[in-house]
């Protein structure tokens, strides 16, 4: 029983681990190229297992960044994950003690979380442990190889597959926004502040990170506002 | 880039990342029930990645013209629901296939 949740969640986390092979091998060659070396490109993943969070911080290294800016970039880029990890909470089975829930949170992502809401019922260890395992390998694999051979590809190919990790985030922003107008409302508020950030001649002079925070928080709060979800979740 | 100074940032990073995500994991036991809280958060995503992605991903190619072919193949491709790895490919495809055609 137990081992077959372990087997299980093995099985869910192969087409996860798919996707990331491509998209973090994507973040190899854009990271390797803007100056980092193989084993920094490839720690960062290790390490932090997010790609909005990621593709913020590069940027805030490369440009000597505050440690305040890389910090308070991380936090409101990944606070969503805040939630992520409340939901979770709720549906582990009491086999899920505190050690196991200091290692699981480690690979709590978009896609990890969206797996754990489609599962029926508690949640043992197990199933987690088989469910992050291959998503977590290939992140950290995908960007190794991207790091490591993406200069060995044509360039042109490399410059293509730079946009590859964009193509994850329309992937998850263009579904929930043609289903939830104020989703659809709210990622234009965003698009709207973030092309202000950068075509406005002084606003264009805001650090990077700052600017995915203003843009995500203002946008996030009017909606909260004006249309707020219930506790339960939905509209 | 300086070893030393790369070790802070990723530590500064790596450890907010994990810290809200285990935080809440270790901590809460109930449901949120402050509705701007809830609301805030359902928003967070869809705005942080949205505006992430524009205007950035129209400068990813160093052709403004093949970046908005692959945008528009991968939205096409998103809002027909295909899988996150088809729209990544769909997207990448886009970008090589206007590269090939105009400049080369």
């Amino acid at each position: 029983m137990r081992s077959s949740d372990f087997h299980r969640g093995l099985a869910n986390g192969v087409p996860i681990c798919l996707g990331y092979l491509s998209v973090s091998f994507a973040f190899g060659i854009s990271t390797f190229n803007s100056g980092l070396s193989v084993v920094q490109t490839t720690l960062i993943s290790m390490f932090c297992v997010t790609s909005a969070g990621q593709l913020a911080a590069v940027p805030i290294m490369l440009a000597g960044g505050t440690l305040l800016e890389m910090a308070l970039a991380q936090l409101v880029i990944n606070l969503r994950y805040t939630l992520m990890s409340v939901s979770i909470s709720q549906k582990l089975d009491d086999g899920v003690t505190l050690p196991h829930r200091l290692m699981l949170s480690y690979v709590v992502t978009d896609e990890t979380f969206a797996m754990t809401t489609a599962q029926r019922g508690k949640i043992s260890r197990q199933y987690f442990y088989g469910l992050i395992l291959l998503p977590w390998l290939g992140w950290t694999l995908g960007t190794f190889l991207g790091a490591v051979a993406g200069n060995l590809l044509p360039p042109l190919l490399t410059a293509s597959l730079g946009i590859a990790i964009y193509g994850m985030f329309i992937a998850i922003v263009v579904p929930q926004a043609k289903h939830e107008r104020p989703a659809a409302l709210c990622a234009l508020i965003a698009v709207g502040l973030s092309c202000l950030f950068r075509y406005v001649p002084l606003l264009s002079r805001v650090p990077e990170g700052f600017v995915i925070i203003l843009c995500a928080t203002a946008a996030s709060a009017i909606l909260a506002v004006h249309a707020p979800v219930n506790p339960e979740g939905g509209n | 880039m300086d070893p030393k100074k790369f070790a802070v940032y990723l530590i500064v990073a790596a450890g907010v990342t994990y810290l809200v995500r285990m935080l809440p994991l270790v901590l809460v036991k109930k449901q949120i029930q402050n509705r701007f809280v809830v609301s805030f958060l359902h928003y967070m995503p869809i705005a942080v990645l949205s505006a992430m992605t524009i205007p950035a991903c129209f400068y990813a190619t160093g052709h403004l013209l093949s970046a908005a072919v692959g945008f528009a193949v991968a939205f096409v491709l998103a809002w027909k629901e295909k899988p996150l790895l088809v729209v990544a490919i769909g997207i990448v495809a886009g970008v090589l296939l206007t590269e090939l055609l105009f400049f080369r």
